[in-house]
C-alpha cells in the first residue's frame, strides 16, 4: 500500500472528529468572544443594535469609569487575592499535614481517623443548621475568618493525597530518617513535602481556584462592603444597577452605561484566570488524573 | 488493657495525631456541629433561644414541607435535571475524549483541548453574565439574530420551558473539559497493543473504536455514572441560582431542592422549614449513596468507595 493514500475510514474519522471537536470548541469559547469584544463597544450601539460579533462603535468609556474610581473594585481584588493566597497556604500546609498523618501505615487508628473525616461527605447537617452554627455559635459573620474557613478544606482532597502519599513515599525512607533522629513532623517537612511538591502544586491550583470564584460564602455570611470579595461583588454589580453605580462612585444611575459597565467588570473579573490559565491549565490535568487514580 | 493500648498508642504517635489536629477540628466544627443542629428541624428556631433554647414544634416543619407539594415538586425536579445531566455530560464526555485521542494534528487538539476546559476554571456568575448576554430580550445576540432573520425575539427569561434546553447546555457547556479529561486518561491507558492486533487482523478505525475504546471505558464509565448517581439529589446549587436566580416565573419547573432550602434559609427566614427540607435531602442522600456504594462494590470492588 503507498504510504501517501489515506485509508477512507481513516479520512472521515479524522474529518468528524474535526468538525466536531471545532464545533464544541467554539461554541466554549464564543460567550467569552462577545464578552470581550462588546465590553469594547459603546453603550449606545449596544442599547441599538444588541450584542455582536463584530462592535459598531467601539469605546473604552466602561473601562474609564471603572478606573476612574477604582478604590472600591481594588478592595474587592485585594479580598480577592488575600483569601486566594493565605486561604490556599493554609489550606495546604494543613491539608497534606493531615493527609501525611493518615497515610502512616503505623498509626493504628489512622482509617477510623479517615472515616471520621469522610463521613461528611456522605451525611451532612445541610444548609440551614450551618449558616446557624456559623452565625449563632460561631460568631462568624462579617468576618475575613469565614472567607477563609468557609472553602478551606476539601475532603476529598485531603484522601488524594494521603493516597498518594502512601505510593510516592517509600516507608523506608520514613523509616531511615526516624532512625537518623528526626521526628515525624520534621519527616513531613524536609523529607514528604518536597518529594511530592508536583502533586502539591495540583491540588494548590484546584484550591486557589475554589477560593477565587467563590462568591457563596460572602452572600450567606458577609454585608459588610469592605469584606466583599471580587466574584461577590461583579454578581451584586450583575444584579442590580444601584450597585454598579455604587462600586464606581457613580450617583447619576441614569446615564450610567450599565450594560458596556457590566461586560468591562466581568472582563476585568476573569482577567487574571483567563491570563494564568494556559501556564496551570496542565497541572490541573495532572491534577484531575491523579485523583481518578484511585490507590 | 485496651484502655492502656490507646493510651500507649496516643502517646507514641503523639506527633502524627498532633498533625491530625487541626484538620479533625475543623470538621468537628464545620460538618459535626452542623449535625447537631438538624434538630432544628423539630423545632421553632429563634436567635434569642439559641439551637438548644428554641421550643419544640415536632413534626410542623416537616408537615408544612410535605403538604404544600413542594417536596414532590423540588424532588422530581433535583432528580430529572441531575440525570439529563449526568447522561449528558457522560455521552459528550465520552465522544470529545475518543475524537482527541484519535486526532493526529496535535495544535489542533490542543487549543480545542484548552477551549473546551476554559469554562471550568470561571465562576456560575461570569457563566451567568455570559447567557444574559447571549439571551436577554432586549439587547441578547440570539434575539438580534433572530429580528435579523425576520423572527420574532424570544424572552427565555419568561418562558420556563426554554430551560429544559438551557440548563444542561449550560452545565455540559461549563463541564465538558473536566470530563474529557477524565476519560482521555482512561483511554490513554488502554494497551496500545490492542489497537496494532485489531488493525493486523484489518480492522476499521469505526470497528476500533466501538469493538475496543468503548468496551475499555466501560469500567470508567460505569463507576463515574454511579457516583453520579449517588449524587442524583444534590442539585448543582451554584447554576440553577446564578442562571435563573429568585425568577418567580420559572420557578415551579426549575425549583430544586438546594434553591428552595436557599431561598427558605435566607428569603422567608424560615429556619424551620429549610431544616426540615435539608434533612430530608440528606437523608435520601445516604441511602442512594450506600445503595450505589454496595452496586460499585459487587461490580468493580477496586473502586468502591468505603
Amino acid at each position: 500500500m503507498p504510504s501517501s493514500r489515506i485509508a477512507p475510514d481513516k479520512l472521515l474519522l479524522t474529518l468528524i472528529a474535526y468538525v466536531v471537536l471545532g464545533c464544541i470548541a467554539f461554541i466554549t469559547v464564543f460567550p467569552f468572544l462577545v464578552l470581550v469584544i462588546n465590553s469594547f463597544a459603546s453603550e449606545h450601539a449596544i442599547i441599538n443594535y444588541g450584542y455582536s460579533i463584530v462592535p459598531r462603535e467601539l469605546s473604552v468609556s466602561a473601562y474609564e469609569l471603572v478606573f476612574l474610581n477604582p478604590q472600591k473594585i481594588l478592595q474587592a481584588y485585594g479580598v480577592t487575592v488575600f483569601i486566594t493566597c493565605f486561604g490556599t497556604a493554609a489550606s495546604l500546609f494543613l491539608s497534606s499535614m493531615a493527609a501525611y498523618s493518615l497515610s502512616r501505615r503505623d498509626l493504628r487508628y489512622r482509617n477510623k481517623l479517615a472515616f471520621f473525616i469522610y463521613f461528611t461527605t456522605l451525611f451532612n447537617g445541610g444548609l440551614a443548621p450551618t449558616y446557624i452554627v456559623i452565625t449563632s455559635v460561631l460568631h462568624l459573620k462579617n468576618t475575613l475568618a469565614v472567607l477563609v474557613l468557609g472553602p478551606m478544606f476539601s475532603v476529598f482532597y485531603i484522601l488524594i493525597l494521603r493516597n498518594f502519599f502512601m505510593h510516592s513515599i517509600p516507608g523506608s525512607l520514613s523509616e531511615a530518617a526516624k532512625i537518623d533522629g528526626a521526628g515525624d513532623f520534621t519527616i513531613f517537612l524536609r523529607i514528604v513535602l518536597p518529594l511530592t511538591a508536583p502533586a502539591l502544586a495540583s491540588i494548590g491550583l484546584f484550591t486557589a481556584l475554589a477560593y477565587w470564584n467563590d462568591w457563596w460564602t460572602a452572600m450567606l455570611y458577609v454585608e459588610r462592603q469592605s469584606l466583599m470579595p471580587l466574584q461577590y461583588v461583579l454578581y451584586k454589580i450583575l444584579s442590580s444597577v444601584t450597585m454598579a453605580a455604587n462600586i464606581v462612585n457613580n450617583v447619576a444611575t441614569l446615564n450610567l452605561p450599565k450594560e458596556s459597565l457590566k461586560l468591562a467588570m466581568t472582563v476585568i473579573s476573569i482577567g487574571p484566570i483567563v491570563l494564568a490559565y494556559p501556564f496551570v491549565q496542565r497541572f490541573f490535568i495532572k491534577g484531575i488524573t491523579l485523583g481518578s487514580v484511585k490507590g | 488493657m485496651r484502655r492502656q493500648g490507646l493510651i500507649r498508642e496516643l502517646g507514641k504517635n503523639r506527633t502524627l495525631y498532633l498533625m491530625f489536629v487541626p484538620v479533625c477540628l475543623y470538621f468537628v466544627l464545620f460538618s459535626y456541629l452542623p449535625i447537631g443542629g438538624i434538630v432544628l428541624a423539630f423545632k421553632e428556631f429563634n436567635y434569642r433561644d439559641g439551637i438548644l433554647g428554641s421550643p419544640w414544634n415536632h413534626f410542623k416543619n416537616f408537615e408544612f414541607f410535605f403538604k404544600s407539594g413542594k417536596a414532590w415538586s423540588v424532588t422530581t425536579n433535583t432528580f430529572l435535571y441531575n440525570l439529563m445531566f449526568l447522561a449528558l455530560y457522560t455521552f459528550f464526555s465520552v465522544l470529545t475524549a475518543i475524537l482527541i485521542s484519535e486526532m493526529k494534528g496535535k495544535r489542533f487538539k490542543k487549543t480545542a483541548q484548552s477551549f473546551m476546559f476554559l469554562p471550568y476554571f470561571i465562576s456560575w456568575v461570569v457563566a451567568a453574565s455570559f447567557l444574559y448576554n447571549l439571551a436577554n430580550y432586549e439587547y441578547g445576540m440570539i434575539n438580534r439574530l433572530l429580528l435579523w432573520l425576520g423572527q420574532k425575539p424570544i424572552n427565555v427569561y419568561a418562558t420556563p420551558r426554554y430551560w429544559y434546553f438551557i440548563l444542561p447546555f449550560a452545565y455540559i457547556w461549563k463541564w465538558i473539559g473536566f470530563g474529557t479529561v477524565l476519560y482521555l486518561a482512561a483511554i490513554v491507558g488502554i494497551d496500545q497493543e490492542c489497537f496494532e492486533a485489531a488493525t493486523i487482523d484489518g480492522a476499521n478505525e469505526f470497528q476500533k473504536v466501538f469493538r475496543i475504546t468503548l468496551p475499555m471505558l466501560r469500567p470508567t464509565m460505569a463507576v463515574l455514572v454511579l457516583l453520579g448517581l449517588g449524587r442524583i439529589l444534590r442539585g448543582e446549587f451554584d447554576m440553577f441560582y446564578q442562571l435563573i436566580g429568585n425568577n418567580g416565573i420559572l420557578i415551579e419547573k426549575t425549583d430544586i431542592i438546594d434553591t428552595l432550602v436557599f431561598r427558605s434559609l435566607l428569603g422567608t427566614q424560615d429556619f424551620g422549614m429549610a431544616t426540615a427540607a435539608g434533612f430530608y435531602q440528606s437523608v435520601l442522600c445516604f441511602a442512594i449513596i450506600m445503595i450505589v456504594n454496595r452496586v460499585v462494590k459487587a461490580l468493580e470492588s477496586d473502586y468502591a468507595l468505603f
